[in-house]
């Protein structure tokens, strides 16, 4: 290995912050209650029924300002984003998230806005509101968007019940309480469709790694609710049967649902709806550049088809060619699935990043990330110890996955170890071990907003890695090194005797220690 | 191009069906536009909004005004928190799991509970999950919920509850105070009831004072009893885990994030120490461990097996992403108040909002509040003697520049023509005057 192509992280060793401290500091001052306010009140603790006082402070630590920013600037240091680098964890579409979209989000003529305020202080972000809806209906190719699930698991939800919902109008709830999902779904597929109350069916992906059209048909019966299905699939791979699909669910009386997650690639290039998709969410934190923050904020809004508008949760945005609207009156909506409207701050940067690219822009979008994810694929393809399964000679769209089986059987290098070298070099890793179909997987999806100089140098420290697997495997084994911490216990982490969920538990289990 | 051998970009979707590839152009703006004009465009939209800082606005009902310190917007745009994905690997994102392990950590010391996720959506969802896993944890499909309650909240707990066989049942509020009416509860609960679930403070602001009994009454029945607090309120008030809650609750956007027209918001979910409970929370949970060769602390995920991507159809919940960086917002928070500032807050709230209550309640034809009972930081406000609606009330307000409380004269019809507001420590005393000038003046007919 040679140093040059190495990073190495800041290890600021940093106290949690409980631990930290002394009486009497403090970090931030708050208005106090004026004096007149005081004095016409008089003692607030007379106020408070004596029961219900809190009689011992909570521990939260005693700090001063810079103590509070320099802790907080440390752990941030400890920590890799896109900013950082090449991210290519499959799935997530970690792509760029443009800096105009921040300092919008952060207007305080936005973010100060409550969202119970007249209609006519707020006509600005309504506008904003209404118009993305319009435009995520047209860019999926549904009838209508609702804005308001927080995550692309929450559209899930809200999709799985509105599919619930259909059938129990048309008096079939009762009998159609199976969901199918293919053997190669995201893990939130199977998972919303149980909160919704349906069984799992799942059908196996055929050598092509597709939907088995037999399977599929052996499957369906009357007892269907729906399937869900991400096209492009968690291979990569488009679902060139997609209306033989939509035929077969349809004509057994079930709805079919599109999971957004993969929709990067589709951008201007192909509809979902148009696909004969019903229910269509979009995960606005992956494909319109919104960022994760570390596992959120998101927001998954949700797309339909004409029939299923009526049930969406209340409000719906509305427009009367003047003034806009939260609309209420909806008398079949299933209800609401959340407090108010959505996840506005997440939507106001996705407006702004639509505004920003317009369609063209976002055809290239979809362009250049197919393009990144098959040049990548190409590169990596000739690598000694990875395969490349399921129809290698087929493009892939937005993502490719490789099996690192070959070097596991060959040098005893799994995936995980692959995946923990790849942070030695400054790279994120790629999503591993899934899809569930592919053993030992390492799941790449590049996005289109990596230049060709960082593709090429992953592809060269996976070459690297892998050639030390053959030759030095234990430095790959005891990867990583150059993080701010090297493995961790996660066994330890997990174990009723060592868990420490929180510093009050890990004090206490301490002292029991002791 | 050149190096995958293809001529044409187009040669990468030829696997799409020709009939499913767009061709025509859509109803969205086709050509992009500079940063500058996005910038001039979307400022453009939003100035036409009138926020708190034009006018002072006395809402609250699920998301409240609150300051945000200087520092807390700052480290919520460290673009190495900002821009990382769920902390997968745990080696190089130990910055993201410390903070969300203090967020934890912080969130149980001012709840009193041994055990916290690291966020839910909001409160209304975390309140859906919540009833999930009681119902789990008791095998018993019934929770009991105050009558009093947001009916937001109650909306989406319906919606959450319903697919997993729970109903869910409404308890009596006593007239005179609003608190739960004991009877009522000792009349609905049995052994098929998985939880009760209060809040405190209430919907509609007051102090619910009988946590002890409806605690032990709850116990006595085998259930679980479930809390919903506004996480502002506990430096002066009871924390739920000193009257054994099993489970607490509640919306911590107050705690440094901004409304942001309610969105995101940050669920609030804990509970006791009890692994028979921890099994079976949702969401994402960050463990504090060692190194492997032990010498070091550090942070992961754990208790994943909980979770949708490893138990699929399995799982406790679907939950995924989340509400992360605001819950590293509210770690920065509650670092930044501490024990003393968390009071203080607490107290300037208090001071603020019965202010405003004395105020208001000495004006002709207004009751304020409609219960007789503590509040904290919202109050009811009905002015049926008055003949006056919310509405037109609210019409007048806004006229002179004063954007009155949240109408619930139709969420709850039996108090009349009632508004709920709110008052925080971002409301001056001179605000809080004029809000009763104002009101005097409109029903004076001034």
């Amino acid at each position: 290995m040679e140093g040059e192509k190495m990073f190495k992280q800041a290890s600021w060793n940093e106290p949690v912050i409980l631990s930290k401290g002394r009486k009497g500091r403090r970090g931030h001052l708050l208005p106090k209650a004026e004096e007149q306010v005081r004095q016409t009140i008089g003692d607030i603790n007379a106020l408070i029924p004596d029961r219900m006082r809190r009689k011992t402070c909570p521990k939260l630590p005693e700090l001063s300002e810079v103590e509070v920013v320099r802790h907080f600037t440390r752990l941030s240091q400890m920590n890799y984003g896109v900013d950082s680098g090449f991210y290519p964890l499959g799935s997530c579409t970690m792509k760029y998230n443009p800096k105009i979209n921040e300092s919008l989000a952060n207007l305080e003529s936005f973010s100060m806005l409550h969202p119970c305020q007249d209609e006519s202080t707020v006509q600005g972000i309504l506008e904003i509101l209404y118009k993305l809806e319009r435009w995520l209906a047209e860019l999926t190719g549904t009838h209508e968007v609702c804005l308001q699930p927080a995550a692309g698991a929450h559209g899930e939800f809200l999709g799985t019940l509105l599919i619930r919902t259909h059938h129990e109008l048309n008096g079939e709830g009762e009998k159609r309480k199976e969901v199918i999902v293919p053997d190669s779904a995201h893990g939130t597929n199977p998972a919303s469709a149980a909160m919704a109350g349906f069984n799992v069916v799942v059908v196996q992906s055929n050598e092509d790694g597709c939907v088995d059209l037999q399977a599929l048909k052996a499957a369906v019966s009357e007892r269907t609710a729906g399937l869900m299905l991400t096209n492009p699939n968690t291979l990569g791979l488009f679902e060139k049967n997609i209306e033989e699909v939509a035929k077969i669910v349809h004509e057994a009386g079930g709805l079919l649902y599109y999971d957004g997650a993969n929709l990067n690639p589709l951008l201007g290039k192909a509809r979902p709806g148009d696909m004969g998709f019903d229910i269509v969410h979009i995960n606005i934190h992956k494909t319109f550049s919104t960022p994760h923050g570390g596992g959120g904020p998101g927001a998954g809004p949700v797309g339909v088809c004409e029939e299923l508008e009526k049930f969406l949760p209340v409000p719906r945005v509305a427009f009367d060619g003047k003034l806009y609207h939260l609309d209420y009156d909806k008398p079949q909506s299933i209800g609401k699935i959340r407090s108010f409207y959505g996840n506005t701050a997440v939507l106001l940067r996705a407006y702004a990043y639509i505004l920003s690219l317009g369609l063209e822009g976002l055809k290239e979008v979809a362009e250049v990330s197919v393009l990144n994810a098959n040049y990548l694929m190409k590169k990596l393809k000739g690598i000694k110890g990875l395969a490349l399964p399921y129809n290698s000679e087929k493009p892939r769209k937005h993502e490719c996955v490789f099996s690192a089986k070959p070097l596991k059987g060959d040098t005893g290098v799994t995936a995980l170890n692959v995946a923990k070298r790849l942070l030695d070099y400054g790279l994120h890793s790629p999503t591993i071990y899934f899809p569930l179909i592919v053993e030992e997987a390492l799941m790449i999806e590049p996005t289109e907003t990596f230049e060709k100089e960082e593709l090429d140098r992953f592809v060269d420290a996976v070459q690297d890695i892998c050639e030390e697997a053959y030759t030095n495997p234990e430095a790959v084994l005891k990867a990583p090194q150059n993080t701010s911490i090297p493995r961790l216990d996660e066994v330890r982490a997990s174990h009723p005797r060592t868990m420490a969920l929180s510093w009050r538990m890990y004090l206490k289990k301490q002292k029991q220690e002791q | 191009m050149r190096e995958i051998g293809i001529r044409s970009i187009e040669e990468l979707f030829s696997d799409i069906p020709e009939k499913f590839r767009l061709k025509r152009k859509l109803n969205v703006p086709e050509k992009g536009l500079s940063e500058f004009e996005v910038k001039k465009h979307v400022e453009a939209l939003l100035s036409r909004s009138e926020t708190c800082n034009d006018m002072p606005v006395f809402l609250g009902a699920g998301c409240w005004p609150h300051y945000v310190p200087a520092v807390v917007k700052e480290i919520a745009q460290r673009s190495e928190f900002l821009t990382s994905y769920t902390p997968y690997q745990p080696e190089t994102s130990q910055g993201m799991l410390q903070a969300l392990f203090e967020y934890q950590s912080m969130i149980c010391e001012i709840t009193g509970m041994g055990v916290a996720n690291c966020s839910m959506y909001d409160w209304a969802s975390a309140l859906g999950e919540a009833a999930r896993m009681a119902a789990r944890v008791k095998g018993r499909h019934e929770i009991l919920i105050p009558k009093i309650i947001s009916p937001e909240r109650a909306a989406a707990l319906k919606v959450y509850a319903e697919p997993a066989g729970i109903s869910v049942r409404q308890v009596e509020f006593d007239a005179e105070k609003g608190h739960i009416n004991l009877e009522d509860l000792r009349n609905d609960i049995s052994d098929k009831t998985a939880a009760v679930y209060i809040e405190n403070p209430s919907y509609l602001g007051f102090i619910e004072t009988q946590v002890d009994e409806i605690s032990k009454e709850t116990h006595a029945n085998d259930a679980l009893f479930i809390v919903g607090v506004d996480p502002t309120s506990l430096g002066i008030l009871r924390p739920p885990g000193d009257y054994e809650a099993d489970i607490v609750i509640g919306e911590a956007q107050p705690l440094g994030n901004p409304m942001n027209f309610g969105g995101p918001l940050l669920g609030i979910f804990t509970c006791r120490e009890d692994m028979a409970l921890v099994r079976q929370m949702p969401g994402r949970i960050i463990g504090m461990t060692t190194t492997q060769d032990g010498t070091k602390n550090g942070f992961c995920m754990t208790l994943q097996t909980r979770e949708q991507h490893i138990r699929r159809e399995k799982a406790t919940s679907n939950i995924c992403s989340n509400e992360a960086l605001c819950s590293v917002v509210s770690a920065v928070y509650m670092a930044l108040l501490g024990p003393e500032g968390l009071r203080e807050l607490g107290e300037t709230v208090m001071y603020n909002a019965n202010y405003a209550v004395h105020l208001l309640s000495k004006i002709g034809g207004v009751k304020a509040p409609v219960f007789k009972s503590a509040h904290f930081k919202e109050f009811t406000v009905n002015l049926d003697e008055t003949g006056l609606s919310v509405k037109d009330v609210n019409q007048k307000l806004l006229g002179r520049r004063i954007h009155g409380g949240k109408d619930v004269s139709s969420e709850f019809s039996e108090l009349g023509q009632t508004a709920l507001y709110c008052v925080t420590e971002m409301h001056s005393r001179d605000e809080i005057e004029s809000l009763a000038a104002a009101l005097e003046g409109i029903l004076g007919g001034r």
